[in-house]
């Protein structure tokens, strides 16, 4: 096989795959027969070359064929046996024999396992070659339905549900999933918009990528059942980062702005709703005080009235001179004329005003 | 003797051994087999698996592959319809159903690698120059995108400001189509070599590395635009609830100033009305209402520094003449 694509090691390391090498094996039972002979004419022959020569060559051919006769098949796998190239069977768990030197030929596919393939970044010390990103940064390129960039990390897991068409199929099923795994993905990302793809789209994108992915598997007969598409990371490209940090940052200072001007408003408002209602019931403590007291004093009025048209003359005049006698005495400066006298000076302590309005 | 009866069955069993091991071969499921005797193809491919026989040393076995086997393209930059320069990465899936033909024609898998580069690289190339950049992005034709919440209101209220947020440039062909022709074009073309192209699919569509600052700079300007928007959605939203608050702080303290009037007014009224129908029972009552308010108002109104001129006539001071002043 003269290509780079040679499987003579697939990725489960246990294919001796190109036919046998048959001059090799013709030889060898050519050999074995050719030592019957040997055996059989010459069996007491004690010093021939020949004979030591057969009996060491049989001696390695049945040790060679015991040690390719057998062979385990781990638990989590089945193996596809090929007789001359030619498929025979499928072989379950445990311990199996074989026909040796070549003839029979068993392949160990782990159906069982639940097998992944990481693009964009790569889990270290992973044993299946298939399984990791290879070139890391181009993988995740991708080009959005708005004609954005982005970058998209993924995970494909799948398992080998048909050993056979694994095998026999497809030449190179690990790589062909890659493929159809990019594509596909590509595909979905770019019916989608930046925004889908970065936030809001994520697990449509996951659903879709999968559907998609399980027709192309189904279609390409790769023996392979694709179980689950998970996106990892989604960013956008390195120097546009930045920029979509900025929409975050100004869509929290916007809510930060709103709840300043809300609390200016809470701040303000409520207090006022209360001062209004302090104001309205010290206004209604006016109203209560003002006609308590207009009612008041009309009680008394009336009172003093009754009284007063009993005899009117002399309660006036008791009135006028109890308040005279009441304010007279305050009042410093008194001045008392009599018309009669109308060119006399008015008595009066002029020192004493002076004094005072100093 | 008996050593040269040895050599000589030996000898024999030897020869019969390679001409054995010259004649029979084997197939593997996964491959089938051309006969060549002296580099001439003989007879018909062996296509079924298991152990064969040919003509000893004259004839050779040329396995070829049965499985369907992949191309994948080198990554190459080509421009599109709309003079954008992309990087395209393909890859193909084929199979080799002629082997006496790609026998024949190309001999081994690396020239037919060669040849599957040369025609789909410029079934590619075409493909691509006839069609603008979206409509190999795009597939599903009336996709309508899901809105961010968040950023919907940006995207609703810019309608006619050119700005297409959220929004998918429309495509006549789409992605699957453009991938159908340069698909005929090709397997026309390989048909020849004894191949069959089973499909080919874009692995990878990327902006070259000299278009990418500028569709990032249109990203970052995108970007911008809405953060400036949502800024000045806040303060406009603030600026909002700021004259809310003016406004309702004025109305709350006007409504408190009419009611507190309304109030007052009304108890003045009630108690001048009280008033009023004490002190206006009759004119007698009018009269001695004026008299005792009066007399009550002195003290109040007549301080210390209150200067009284009083004439001996008042009724005060009338008994300072003698004891009755109406008698001259």
């Amino acid at each position: 096989m003269p290509s780079q694509h040679d499987d003579s090691v697939t990725q489960w390391g246990s294919r001796p795959q190109s036919p046998p090498d048959i001059d090799e094996v013709i030889r060898q039972v050519g050999d074995r027969l050719k030592s019957l002979f040997a055996g059989g004419g010459s069996g007491n022959n004690s010093g021939g070359g020949f004979g030591r020569l057969f009996a060491y060559a049989i001696l390695l051919l049945i040790a060679l064929s015991v040690w390719s006769a057998y062979y385990t098949v781990p638990s989590d796998s089945v193996a596809v046996v090929q007789r001359f190239g030619m498929y025979l069977k499928e072989v379950p768990p445990g311990l199996h024999f074989k026909l040796p030197l070549g003839v029979d030929d068993a392949t160990i596919v782990p159906v069982k396992r639940q097998l992944k393939q990481e693009f964009g970044f790569a889990t270290p010390g992973a044993r299946d070659p298939y399984q990791g990103a290879r070139d890391g940064g181009r993988e995740t390129q991708m080009v959005t339905g708005d004609l954005n960039a982005a970058l998209v990390e993924w995970v494909v897991q799948y398992r080998i549900s048909d050993p056979v068409k694994f095998l026999f199929e497809v030449r190179e099923p690990g790589e062909t999933l890659r493929y159809v795994s990019e594509s596909v993905m590509r595909e979905v990302v770019g019916d989608r918009t930046v925004d889908e793809v970065i936030t809001i789209g994520r697990q449509e994108i996951e659903i879709e990528a999968l559907v998609k992915m399980q027709e192309l598997s189904t279609k390409y007969v790769m023996g392979i059942s694709i179980d689950q598409v998970q996106l990892k990371n989604i960013n956008p490209p390195k120097p546009v980062q930045e920029s979509f940090n900025e929409v975050n940052q100004a869509q929290q200072s916007k809510e930060k702005l709103i709840n300043e001007a809300r609390r200016e408003y809470n701040k303000v408002i409520p207090l006022a709703e209360g001062e209004k209602d302090q104001r309205i019931r010290e206004a209604d403590g006016y109203r209560l005080k003002r006609i308590n007291e207009a009612e008041g004093d009309a009680l008394r009025f009336n009172a003093l009235f009754t009284e007063y048209q009993k005899a009117p003359e002399v309660t006036r005049r008791r009135i006028y001179i109890e308040t005279m006698q009441d304010v007279m005495p305050r009042i410093e400066s008194k001045v008392l004329m009599d018309d009669a006298m109308s060119g006399l000076l008015p008595l009066l302590n002029l020192n004493e005003q002076a004094e005072r309005q100093q | 003797m008996k050593n040269v009866t040895l050599f000589g069955i030996s000898a024999i069993a030897l020869v019969g051994v390679f001409v054995l091991g010259s004649s029979i071969y084997t197939v593997d499921e996964v491959e089938q087999v051309i006969i060549t005797q002296f580099g001439k193809p003989v007879g018909e491919p062996v296509t079924t698996a298991g152990l064969k026989f040919k003509t000893p040393f004259i004839q050779e076995v040329n396995p070829i592959d049965k499985r369907v086997l992949e191309w994948d393209g080198a990554p190459s930059d080509m421009p599109t319809k709309d003079k954008l320069y992309i990087s395209v990465d393909l890859f193909a899936r084929w199979r080799i159903v002629d082997p006496l033909q790609y026998f024949l024609r190309l001999r081994d898998e690396r020239s037919a690698q060669s040849r599957l580069d040369d025609i789909l690289g410029s079934e590619t190339r075409n493909a691509v120059a006839k069609h603008e950049l979206i409509e190999i992005i795009r597939t599903t034709k009336d996709r309508v995108p899901l809105l961010d919440t968040a950023l919907g209101d940006v995207v609703l209220s810019s309608n006619g400001q050119g700005i297409n947020m959220g929004a998918l440039v429309p495509i006549e062909k789409g992605r699957k189509l453009v991938e159908q022709e340069i698909f005929k074009a090709a397997a026309e073309k390989v048909g020849v070599f004894g191949i069959e192209l089973l499909d080919i699919r874009f692995k990878r569509i990327n902006y070259n590395a000299s278009v990418r600052p500028k569709i990032y700079d249109r990203m970052i300007s995108e970007r911008r635009q809405i953060a400036e928007r949502f800024l000045s959605e806040g303060n406009g939203e603030a600026a909002r609830i700021r004259g809310n608050r003016v406004r309702d702080l004025n109305k709350i303290q006007s409504e408190a100033y009419r009611q507190v009037e309304e109030i007052r007014g009304l108890a003045d009224a009630k108690a001048t009305e009280i008033y009023a129908s004490a002190y206006n029972q009759s004119p007698q009552a009018v009269e001695f209402y004026e008299f005792t308010r009066t007399m009550a108002s002195y003290p109040a109104i007549i301080g210390e520094s209150t200067t009284i001129v009083l004439s001996t006539d008042s009724d005060l001071f009338k008994f300072l003449k003698g004891m009755s002043p109406g008698k001259e």
